[in-house]
């Protein structure tokens, strides 16, 4: 099976990673092993399989609109790098 | 050349729900910074949401009330991005199976009528809310995972007051369905405005403008006031528009380029795996189905035929329903509603409010209102002797017409007794007289109140001005 061609220059932007350039190539031959590894599925008869986004046969799992409570601040904010006012600090958001 | 807009509009409209989206943190508004947070709309991994039942029913209702159709089958999908404010760096929604499809809203526009049809209603949740600092900016998530529905309107707006006209409806029906509270001022709708022009014949779109996150409707408006012009300017000049997001800037009155298409978020959309899809039965549908209401415009319209009331009163049976209500169980027991609409607008609300008293504390039953009007109409009342058997009804509860028996209020229409007072009027007001016969009209309306006084208000109040006239005239 050829492996598929990917950018991942481009996929790596969009998941916010900087990579050397053999970490690009190693990344590179990884992912196009994953991939060809993944098209084996194109090799099974499924012309009788319904398409599903789920493996699992379950609809209609719902909550009832209930309020149930939440974390205390102080806990909600424990992991956070840097903290304010309460407030998760990022570094300043421009667009 | 001539050319036209093409706007199309996203509207995004927070759910009125006790609970968030997934998780059972308070859907409120103002509570302190991370309150309301917990490891499922924090975004912890290993966390499993599942969806809020209120939330997939007011989605549904939504679309019926916007005159579409539930779907057989919707299904949850991840937005993937990276942003401060999305706590998983995706945000969960219905990309191409959403809970509703179709339907139009219709309103008023410049005296006609207007109609927007709708593309989709789906499901997805909010972000949290950042607030910019000098060198940082600071993040709550009390907003992330509360309930948002998107309406996406068709590309088929023409004008900024077409938009405005569209929204305001959208916004009363939500209002009025229960969906949503749609307090602005709370950030609970907020708007992304699509918007291009071409040639009028043209079939093909222009490129397609985006302005992101407009938090008023006049600012939509302002924004479009703004756009149209500017992008005729650019394209009758020979220029060439390209996709991008602008930004309204409240301030200058102008938009800015945020983002070109070149920079244009790949969002690559995928089912959510940690959620079930919905599908609504029969029954559920039919439970749906008897939630909808009648809506705001055809309330005002069905108002304006049925009981010939002018467009202002409907348009106050409209926005205070339960007064509506009242007034339809009065009218229909009275020959002119729209007696019953002056009395229902301009006494009972008063008398209401001064006296604290809601409707259902009303000590007469709506066709009492009727009753007292039909002593009006008949003549056995005054108008003036009205208002007083009114405020007596309104304090004991009695019938009008016992009132008017007790207290002798039958209105004289004997000629004779009304000659008397108008004789006596005269006698003591000999100046007005005067006036009158030297032409001062006003002057005959002071008379007719000193006969009307001596009548103890019971005088028929069409014949003192004959009798008064034809004794001044002699």
């Amino acid at each position: 099976m050829a492996a598929v061609e990917i950018d991942v220059n481009y996929v790596a932007h969009l998941a916010r990673l900087s990579l050397t350039p053999e970490e690009t190539q190693r990344v590179s031959t990884q992912l196009g092993n994953i991939l060809a590894f993944i098209d084996k599925l194109s090799e099974v008869d499924v012309s009788k399989v319904e398409p599903t986004a789920h493996a699992v046969p379950l609809v209609n799992v719902t909550r009832p609109d209930v309020v149930t409570g939440s974390l205390p601040t102080a806990e909600a904010l424990r992991n956070a790098p840097t903290k304010a006012n309460g407030l998760f600090v990022v570094p300043k958001i421009v667009e | 050349m001539e050319y036209e807009a093409v706007i199309g509009l996203e509207t995004h409209v927070q759910l009125k729900t006790l609970s968030k989206m997934w998780c059972g943190c308070a859907n409120e508004f103002g509570a302190e910074p991370n309150t309301n947070v917990c490891p499922i709309c924090l975004g912890m991994p290993g966390v499993l949401p599942v969806a809020n039942e209120e939330a997939l029913r007011l989605t549904a209702l939504t679309g019926l009330l916007l005159n579409g159709r539930i779907t057989p089958f919707a299904k949850f999908d991840r937005k993937n991005y990276f942003y401060p404010d999305a706590s998983k760096n995706y945000q969960v929604t219905q990309y191409d199976q959403p809970s509703t499809l179709g339907g139009f809203v219709e309103f008023e526009l410049n005296g006609g009528m207007g109609r927007v049809e709708i593309t989709r209603a789906h499901l997805e949740e909010d972000v949290g809310k950042s607030t910019h600092f000098d060198r940082f900016s600071g993040v709550d998530f009390n907003r992330a995972g509360v309930p948002l529905l998107e309406i996406v309107s068709e590309p088929v707006i023409t004008s900024p007051d077409m938009a405005y006209e569209y929204l305001n409806a959208l916004k009363e029906i939500l209002v009025y369905g229960g969906i949503s509270d749609c307090d602005m001022e709370k950030g609970m709708v907020r708007c992304d405005v699509n918007i291009s022009v071409r040639p009028v014949g043209q079939k093909e779109l222009g490129a397609k403008i985006e302005i992101k996150n407009m938090n008023s409707f006049s600012g939509v408006r302002h924004a479009l006031e703004y756009e149209i012009p500017r992008q005729i300017g650019v394209v009758s000049k020979g220029g060439k528009l390209s996709q991008e997001t602008r930004r309204w800037d409240d301030v200058t009155g102008m938009t800015e380029t945020m983002r070109s298409k070149e920079q244009a978020h790949d969002y690559r959309y995928f089912p959510e795996p940690d959620l079930m899809p919905f599908v609504p039965d029969e029954p559920y549908i039919a439970s749906i189905k008897a939630c909808v209401v009648e809506l705001p415009l055809a309330r005002k319209q069905r108002f304006m035929r049925d009981y010939q009331l002018p467009a202002s009163d409907a348009q106050t049976f409209v926005w205070d329903v339960p007064l509506g209500g009242y007034f339809e169980s009065a009218a229909k027991a009275s020959k002119s509603p729209k007696a019953v609409a002056n009395w229902v607008i301009n006494n009972l609300r008063a008398r209401l409010t001064e006296t604290k008293t809601t409707l259902a504390e009303i000590k007469f039953p709506p066709a009492a209102l009727a009753e007292l009007i039909d002593l009006v109409d008949s003549g056995k009342i005054s108008s003036r002797i009205a208002q007083d058997v009114f405020a007596e009804m309104f304090n004991t509860g009695e019938a009008p017409a016992v009132i008017v028996q007790k207290k002798g209020l039958l209105q004289v229409s004997d000629t004779g007794a009304i000659e008397k007072f108008c004789d006596e009027a005269i006698a003591a007001n000999p100046k007005s007289a005067e006036d009158f016969r030297a032409g001062k009209v006003a002057a005959l309306n002071f008379l007719k109140g000193q006969v009307m006084k001596l009548s103890k208000g019971k005088a028929n109040t069409n014949l003192i001005g004959e009798i008064l006239e034809k004794k001044l005239k002699a």
